[in-house]
């Protein structure tokens, strides 16, 4: 006896303890290559299929024109619809028939008809058209697009007409003054990417040990509860910041996302950001009794992020209820973060709120996972 | 202060189970501790108690001096645990868990390689060292957990049936392993269902139910037992079993390929002379024989006798 310091509190021994459950959670990610493969595989394929498909801004439709005009305001009238990269003229017709025909084929989705008498018409007191636009109806959001063309406000030549503007209010958009959907979009994704795979690492990360038994080992050791899961969360760390920088890298690669904020304060957004959701994963991981059921835990808190945080709809026209459920998660407040940083170019002081908001969580939920960590087994 | 572990009125119910029923045990120091019972008669509850795993319902542990469940940190430190499942990383290799365990239990870092490489050495391990443990065969397997379980060499090495699954040899072996880590000062208790393996113990406790029934050295139990073991041999076996069932004197019989093992009660002075004239007429032929663990075993756990040994 006495050849131990039984009572000492060593923080190298507590170092080294932590060091050999990080270690060990390494071999197991290594070991399992199906994990490891997630780890790069969500962030690439979410973001292939949400920044490319999923992708309501309608842009470079195909259409035909058929202008029987053919003087200098019906290619101004073209050009200018042109220049609204909602349509590519790529076809010519003679007769709006021939348009129909033109559709109907497939070879575009939209056509466009200038009748022959569409500048007289222009300067008429009655508010007959001038052109028509003939749109493929059966794709809703591209007919809904195409749609807002009707109202297009032309003025030809600069001239001031005697006809009532339909649409006298121009809208100016900031930021995003392409109304590109990705640069929106792939903050957001960053967000939901780390929610999904963080938290779903975490929450087997105990319930694992449990099922293959190897917590009754475990437990017998000195290991302290605060040191099993701080060991536990740091190799996730690193994870996590790895697919932040794929994401960013494909981001700016295939969508031109800008940066317009430092990178080094997206970094440090993303790093709080990961340890909300791995010690929130974490506290899902000592109340379930299997994976499958972690899994299931995961996913209810998955949902509510997705739909609520303001990533698929704004969060200003969500009802009040939704709202105050959506100031719980953490990926509300890391999209404010994110978006305002990296789209609008905020510095990390304007966002603090949110990132005191995201450490507390963080801290609570370690705090929590802590404490009803039992090590024992009744 | 001589003993390793002190338990006493040690219980412990599941709802409205017992599991562990009172139970007094004390382990003295240096000595191979056997815990002999059968299946589900709460062998691994009572070891798990005394690594503060489970809290007792009832009863007071104390494990090197120290209170259980009040003082399991500081025990941890100088107790081994062997777990009845293979409780060590399947995925991770031999030497990995090895090295994860040396760390955890506060192997100082100079100390580590060359303690790992001895036990390596020592318990066969060292041709397998890169190998998975799920690749491990079952004796490895039990191999490589008892060397993580001594990596920190404790005072107090608690096994819970550390033989399962491994064939007689690799048995040997492994208490010959046990007892000279009984040699150089260590405290062994370990649970089992295996006679051969009961009997080598220094010290014995049988539990049945949750009760501990007998206690003692194999010596000791095997005396309590003197003159009360027959072996019966006649040509009509089952004939000769069902004259001995009508007698109360006769406590059991087990046939043995063409004989009987019978023991008669304790108080009977002439065993031999109750089963002639019990047998009168069937032709059989009756030797005393000595007793084994079995019989012991056999005795204190009858649940219709309660014979008590003591």
């Amino acid at each position: 006896m006495g050849e131990f310091p039984l009572t000492e509190f060593s923080l190298t021994a507590s170092l080294i303890r932590i060091w050999a459950v990080c270690l060990k959670e390494i071999l197991h990610l290594v070991h399992d290559r199906l994990t490891f493969g997630m780890v790069v595989m969500i962030p690439l394929l979410q973001l292939i299929l949400f920044g490319y498909t999923i992708n309501t801004d309608v842009r470079h439709v195909p259409a035909a024109v058929a202008d029987q005009l053919g003087n200098s305001f019906s290619r101004q009238l073209t050009l200018d619809i042109e220049a609204t990269q909602v349509l590519d003229f790529v076809e010519t017709a003679d007769t709006p028939q021939q348009l129909e025909n033109l559709i109907q084929s497939g070879k575009v989705s939209v056509g466009l008809y200038v009748p022959p008498d569409a500048e007289q018409r222009y300067y008429e007191e009655n508010d007959r058209p001038i052109a028509q636009l003939l749109v493929d109806g059966s794709d809703t959001t591209l007919a809904g697009a195409v749609q807002q063309l009707g109202n297009f406000p032309f003025l030809p030549g600069g001239v001031i007409s005697n006809r009532d503007l339909v649409q006298p209010i121009s809208v100016r958009l900031l930021y995003n003054p392409e109304k590109r959907a990705a640069m929106f979009t792939v903050p957001g994704l960053l967000g939901v990417i780390l929610t999904m795979t963080m938290i779903m690492f975490t929450s087997i990360a105990i319930v694992r040990e449990r099922e293959r038994g190897n917590i009754e080992l475990l437990i017998t050791t000195p290991i302290r509860n605060l040191e099993l899961m701080v060991g536990k969360i740091l190799p996730y760390i690193g994870i996590g910041l790895i697919q932040v920088t794929v994401i960013i890298a494909l981001g700016i690669i295939l969508f031109d996302v800008p940066m317009s904020g430092r990178l080094l304060d997206v970094y440090a957004a993303c790093l709080i950001f990961i340890c909300a959701n791995l010690t929130l994963g974490l506290m899902i991981s000592t109340v379930v009794k299997n994976q499958l059921a972690a899994m299931q835990m995961s996913f209810f808190i998955l949902l509510p992020s997705i739909l609520l945080s303001g990533f698929m709809f704004p969060f200003v026209a969500m009802p009040e209820a939704a709202r105050r459920i959506a100031e719980l998660l953490p990926l509300t407040h890391f999209l404010r973060v994110v978006r305002g940083v990296m789209i609008r170019g905020d510095n990390l002081a304007s966002v603090s709120y949110e990132l005191l908001f995201l450490t507390g969580f963080a801290l609570l939920f370690l705090i929590i996972s802590a404490v009803r960590f039992s090590k024992r087994l009744d | 202060m001589s003993d390793a572990i002190i338990v006493s009125g040690l219980t412990k119910q599941f709802g409205k189970f017992t599991a562990v029923d009172s139970v007094d045990m004390r382990i003295p120091k240096q000595t191979v501790y056997g815990f002999l019972g059968p299946n589900g008669s709460g062998k691994t509850t009572a070891i798990r108690m005394m690594c503060g795993l489970l809290q007792p319902t009832n009863g007071t542990i104390e494990v090197l001096g120290m209170k259980i469940p009040e003082q399991t940190n500081q025990v941890r430190r100088l107790v081994g645990y062997m777990t009845q499942k293979f409780s060590l990383y399947s995925d991770l290799s031999v030497l990995q868990n090895m090295y994860f365990m040396a760390r955890i239990m506060g192997v100082p870092f100079r100390k580590r390689t060359e303690r790992i490489n001895h036990l390596l050495q020592r318990f066969n391990l060292a041709s397998f060292a890169h190998r998975r443990a799920a690749a491990l065969s079952g004796g490895q397997k039990r191999r490589l957990a008892l060397a993580t379980a001594v990596i920190h060499e404790p005072q107090l090495l608690l096994l819970d049936e550390p033989t399962s699954e491994v064939d007689p040899n690799t048995r040997r072996e492994f208490w010959d392993e046990l007892f000279l880590m009984c040699d150089s000062g260590a405290t062994i208790l370990v649970t089992t269902h295996l006679m051969d393996e009961a009997e080598r113990c220094h010290h014995l406790a049988i539990i049945d139910e949750g009760r501990k029934v007998a206690d003692g050295t194999p010596e000791s139990l095997k005396a309590s037992l003197h003159n009360c073991l027959f072996l019966v041999e006649g040509d009509n076996i089952q004939a000769i079993r069902k004259e001995l069932k009508t007698s109360p004197e006769i406590l059991a019989s087990t046939q043995i390929g063409m004989s009987l093992r019978v023991i008669v009660g304790r108080n009977i002075t002439d065993g031999h002379a109750l089963l002639e004239s019990l047998l009168a007429g069937l032709g059989v032929h009756i030797s005393q024989v000595s007793p084994t663990i079995e019989d012991i075993f056999v005795m204190a756990t009858k649940a219709n006798g309660g014979i008590s040994l003591d």
